[in-house]
């Protein structure tokens, strides 16, 4: 029987096991160092908030892992002797394998700060960083302020975590406006309104400089390039983005990049080696795909693709349609096909953008201008069906089309206020077109015959 | 230091601590509690009218200020911040004590109304003696226990129904909805009751005299509507005590199965029902106490079915008691009520078997087959054994068995008492004959389900955490599934608490409502067709 060991138990690892077991009877062994069992890493920050408990994050119960027969080690690995297929682990005891799939994810970047190793200063990646957190941060006598180095998803998270205890944050942001790498300007704006109106001191275009210590070795203050000022602080959250977690595999013989390189079929350069998730560099993008894709749901695709691989049936890993979806405090986000921020914007991509009056709503909608494609789709504080977008993009409809449908598309709860002849009116009065709404249909959105 | 701390605040966000104006608001809703609780010690309050007002009027103002307090100057949201930390709502000393308290005043209640006051033939004395003015002047009687239970019960609905809907007021469906049950709860459960007892006796009712009535309590949930002391009741009160009676067995046989097929058993469990008001107002805050392990479900149908099938039969035996065997004199004789619900039970099983088979669970299937066997055999005992009284017991046993273990240990001492120990839905779940039957139908036929928005799951586990039911949604939101199942009540909170806007309770075509499109978890089509195929 075929030993198949994976390394990592988040949502890329956990995926390849569940699918290698319901494809074949081979061995299949977790090696982790973080937890003993899989959980959600997403939800790191509600247990922190106090909305659920640690388990609850824990998507199976444990008897699941025995009963699907799928070996849960917790060790950390050392090594990998892709020569004798074993891994060294815990510095002492040998594993062998057959197959193995790396699927160990990120760690936070950390870019050479004065005092970044400092005691009082963390990342916000796995359960060791929730367990440091309540250390560094119980409460806001221990913590009197925190500061949190940069504006990306984690950091906005961690400043919403904090927040539910009171304690005071200071967010430095390198850009002008919020994650506006990412989102275009008016939905950047509209979050950077959102996280004062929390009560998050924002430092917009501020870099850390440096990270000033006790007489203890931990945080005492930092100092902000621009001006100089130095803030004092208890805690410092380094949330700067992530990298692949491969410092274990220098001497493996495996090829690595900023991540562990695989091809289309997520195979390494060494036979048998895989890698997936978070830690896996493509060669080559993926059509406006980055090489290094840290989501949760590109780490779930990637595991389904490997188990088919493994068992005998060789296949691409060929993401759909990509969409994602992140909240920022009390707004939910969702996006569906490629929205890009005016940094990234192709030259054939032109956006129409709506925001309601009052409430923090928006949507953007990208189109190509000249042929009229709907491109993709960002939304603020509205839900939005995955499948019909999803079915859209598939279809090629032009941007028109998405506009009369959009009530078709809405997802949120019954009773809802919906929004849909406002954003048309304004695409109308945008445009100088006068296309018509369309009311919502049962029948095209299960595609009922 | 410790983030866990023993605060009484229901919402509480410790580590914060509740503010000078909640501390003073607690005072007050104490201070009315302290009434009721002296008039309970036989304190005689000189005016009960006025006392009793500022008692029910102390323990509203200071709660809704406490939640007012709570929530105003907040951003809409979801407002679970610290419901783990907090002793009360995390099973700890304050959950216990509170579980105690409740379940003490339940067995009180249900088993020694005397120590409120409740004097048979004389006057009131106690706490009942303090709401005498109340019953007096909305249906003329003096009143009892019962009476006692329903405004309070109808306050604490009504008091927090509104801070729930402060707590939700981003989430419209949550507002109408609470909107509706404190309606119910009010006009149907409370005042309606009462007002047609001033009419017991009039000319209206043709001299006739009503059962206590509220009309949205429908059977099985409502056991006891179709005794004999309660069909007399209705038969002699005209035409309305007909149409009453009338509208209690469409309830049943009509109404109920088609709402239930157009909206799912919402309708009924988070719109209208009572017992749903309660568990969704004043036990809001215990809703993530409810045990979501796969042993705790298999526990919960075997219980659940079994209480069907006990008021079945004991509905049963009880309207056969009354009947007569003379076809002249009435059509409906003893023989052929029996043979009718042996029809009626033989054909929802046939249904069942021919046509739903393939989505029930094995044990289901068991269940199913080991029960009807059980009720067609005793039919059948019956008829070959002569005379006597169906089922091998008395009617007047079962009945009283039931009532006693299922109408008042289950529902009140269990199902509210350990609202802080095992959620605030455990009669629902466990227990609710009505919540069962409803389910069984929105399992097997029913537009309703809650839709999973394809891939966007990120089995954080709100959904699951927050579900009252004890229903482990997440399982079936991360595989892209949709949610049907039978216990669901529609209380929409999973929906509102995931925050990445993946569940949406919908009523939509039957087509490919149970096995949903697993497709679209963003992956390859190809491969996705290989991955769901089985």
């Amino acid at each position: 029987m075929e030993n198949i060991v994976i390394i990592g138990n988040g949502i890329a690892g956990v995926s390849a096991a569940r699918h290698i077991r319901k494809l074949s009877d081979k061995r299949i062994i977790i090696v982790s160092a973080e937890t003993d069992y899989f959980f959600s890493r997403t939800a790191l920050m509600y247990v922190y908030m106090g909305h659920m408990k640690f388990e609850h994050t824990q998507p199976y119960e444990n008897w699941f892992w025995e009963k699907n027969r799928i070996e849960l080690v917790n060790a950390f690995v050392n090594k990998v002797d892709t020569e004798n297929k074993a891994l060294t682990l815990d510095g002492s005891r040998t594993l062998h394998y057959d197959k193995l799939i790396l699927a160990t994810g990120s760690k936070p970047n950390k870019f050479g700060w004065p005092g970044q190793d400092l005691h009082g200063v963390q990342g916000l990646y796995s359960k060791q960083d929730l367990d440091m957190l309540e250390v560094n941060a119980p409460n806001k006598e221990v913590c009197k302020r925190a500061v949190i180095v940069g504006g990306g998803l984690i950091g906005i998270e961690l400043a919403e975590m904090l927040r539910t205890r009171d304690i005071p944050v200071t967010f430095l942001v390198r850009e002008n406006s919020f994650w506006n790498g990412v989102l275009p300007e008016g939905e950047s704006q509209m979050i950077n309104e959102h996280i004062l109106e929390h009560h998050i001191d924002l430092r917009l275009a501020t870099n850390l400089k440096e990270i000033v210590s006790d007489e203890n070795g931990k945080v005492k203050s930092i100092i902000i390039a621009e001006t100089g000022e130095e803030l004092p602080c208890d805690m410092v959250g380094l949330t700067a983005g992530v990298t692949p977690n491969m410092d274990f595999l220098k001497d493996s013989g495996i090829e690595l990049g900023r991540g562990i390189k695989v091809n289309r079929y997520l195979e390494t350069n060494v036979p048998d080696v895989y890698a997936i998730g978070d830690c896996a560099e493509q060669h080559e993008a993926i059509g406006n795909r980055r090489p290094i894709e840290a989501v949760w749901y590109t780490g779930r695709m990637m595991g389904e693709t490997v188990a088919q691989t493994i068992c005998g049936n060789r296949i691409e890993y060929k993401p759909g349609h990509w969409f994602n979806s992140a909240k920022f405090l009390d707004i939910e986000y969702q996006t569906y096909g490629w929205v890009f921020s005016e940094r990234g914007m192709k030259d054939y991509e032109a956006h129409f953008h709506w925001r309601h009056p009052s409430e923090k709503l928006c949507i953007t909608v990208a189109y190509n201008k000249e042929t009229e494609q709907f491109l993709g789709i960002n939304t603020f504080g509205i839900r939005m069906r995955h499948e019909l977008f999803d079915r859209w993009l598939t279809e090629e409809r032009d941007v028109n089309y998405v506009i009369q449908h959009l009530p078709d598309a809405n997802f949120d709860p019954e009773f809802y206020k919906h929004h849909e002849s406002a954003i048309l009116t304004k695409y109308n009065s945008d445009r100088g077109t006068s296309i018509k709404p369309k009311k919502k249909s049962i029948k095209r959105i299960f595609q009922l015959t | 230091m410790s983030t866990y701390d023993r605060s009484m605040a229901l919402t509480g966000q410790p580590p914060k601590e509740i503010n000078l104006n909640q501390k003073i608001a607690s005072v007050v809703g104490m201070l009315g509690l302290a009434i009721l609780l002296l008039a309970t010690f036989n304190v005689s309050f000189p005016n009960k009218t006025l006392w009793l007002t500022l008692s029910l009027a102390s323990i509203s103002g200071g709660t809704i200020w406490f939640a007012w307090e709570q929530y105003k100057g907040k951003y809409p949201g979801i407002k679970n911040d610290g419901v783990w930390f907090k002793s009360l709502t995390n099973l700890g000393f304050w959950g216990w004590i509170a579980g105690l308290a409740i379940t003490t005043f339940y067995v009180i209640l249900y088993f020694f109304p005397e120590y409120l006051g409740l004097v048979n033939g004389g006057d009131n004395k106690g706490v009942i003696a303090l709401f005498d003015p109340l019953s007096k002047a909305l249906s003329g009687n003096p009143a009892s226990q019962w009476f006692v239970y329903g405004a309070l019960y109808t306050v604490a609905i009504l008091v927090f129904g509104i801070k729930f809907m402060w707590k939700y007021r981003h989430n419209r469906y949550e507002r109408i909805r609470t909107m509706s049950v404190m309606f119910f709860q009010t006009s149907f459960a409370f005042l309606i009751p009462e007002f047609m007892a001033r009419l017991n006796g009039s000319s209206v009712l043709q001299g006739g005299s009503l059962p206590f009535l509220d009309l949205k309590n429908i059977w099985p949930l409502n056991y006891y509507n179709f005794e004999s002391y309660r069909i007399k009741g209705f038969l002699s009160s005209g035409d309305i005590g007909f149409a009453m009676l009338v509208f209690a067995i469409l309830s049943v046989f009509v109404i109920t199965p088609f709402l239930t097929y157009k909206f799912g058993k919402r309708w009924y469990c988070s719109w209208v029902c009572g017992c749903g008001g309660l568990a969704e107002t004043i036990g809001d805050p215990f809703r993530q106490l409810s045990d979501k392990s796969v042993k705790a479900w298999r526990i919960e149908r075997w219980v659940i079915h079994s209480v069907v099938v006990f008021v079945t039969l004991m509905t049963t035996a009880v309207i056969y008691s009354y009947l007569g065997n003379d076809t002249s004199k009435y059509w409906l004789t003893k023989t052929t009520f029996l043979l009718g619900v042996a029809a009626l039970l033989t054909l929802v099983f046939a249904w069942v078997m021919i046509f739903k088979r393939d989505q029930l669970q094995k044990d289901a299937k068991y269940g199913a087959v080991g029960y009807f066997v059980i009720i067609i055999s005793l039919i059948a005992i019956h008829f070959f054994s002569g005379e006597g009284h169906v089922f091998l017991f008395k009617s007047g046993a079962l009945r009283k068995n039931y009532s006693f273990l299922i109408g008042s240990i289950f529902s009140g001492v269990i199902g509210t008492g350990f609202y802080p120990i095992f959620g605030n839905r455990a009669w629902c779940r466990f227990g609710c004959p009505m919540a069962a039957m409803m389910g069984f139908q929105q399992r097997l036929f029913s537009k309703f389900r809650i839709t999973t928005n394809g891939g966007q799951c990120i089995s954080c586990g709100n959904c699951s955490t927050y579900c009252e039911m004890g229903i482990d949604v997440r399982a079936y939101a991360q595989k892209g599934e949709n949610i049907v199942r039978s216990s669901c009540v529609g209380c929409g909170i999973c929906s509102a608490v995931c925050p990445r806007g993946v569940l949406k309770l919908e009523n939509g075509p039957l087509q490919g409502r149970i096995d949903s499109n697993q497709v679209l978890l963003g992956n390859d089509v190809d491969l996705m067709e290989l991955v769901n195929s089985k």
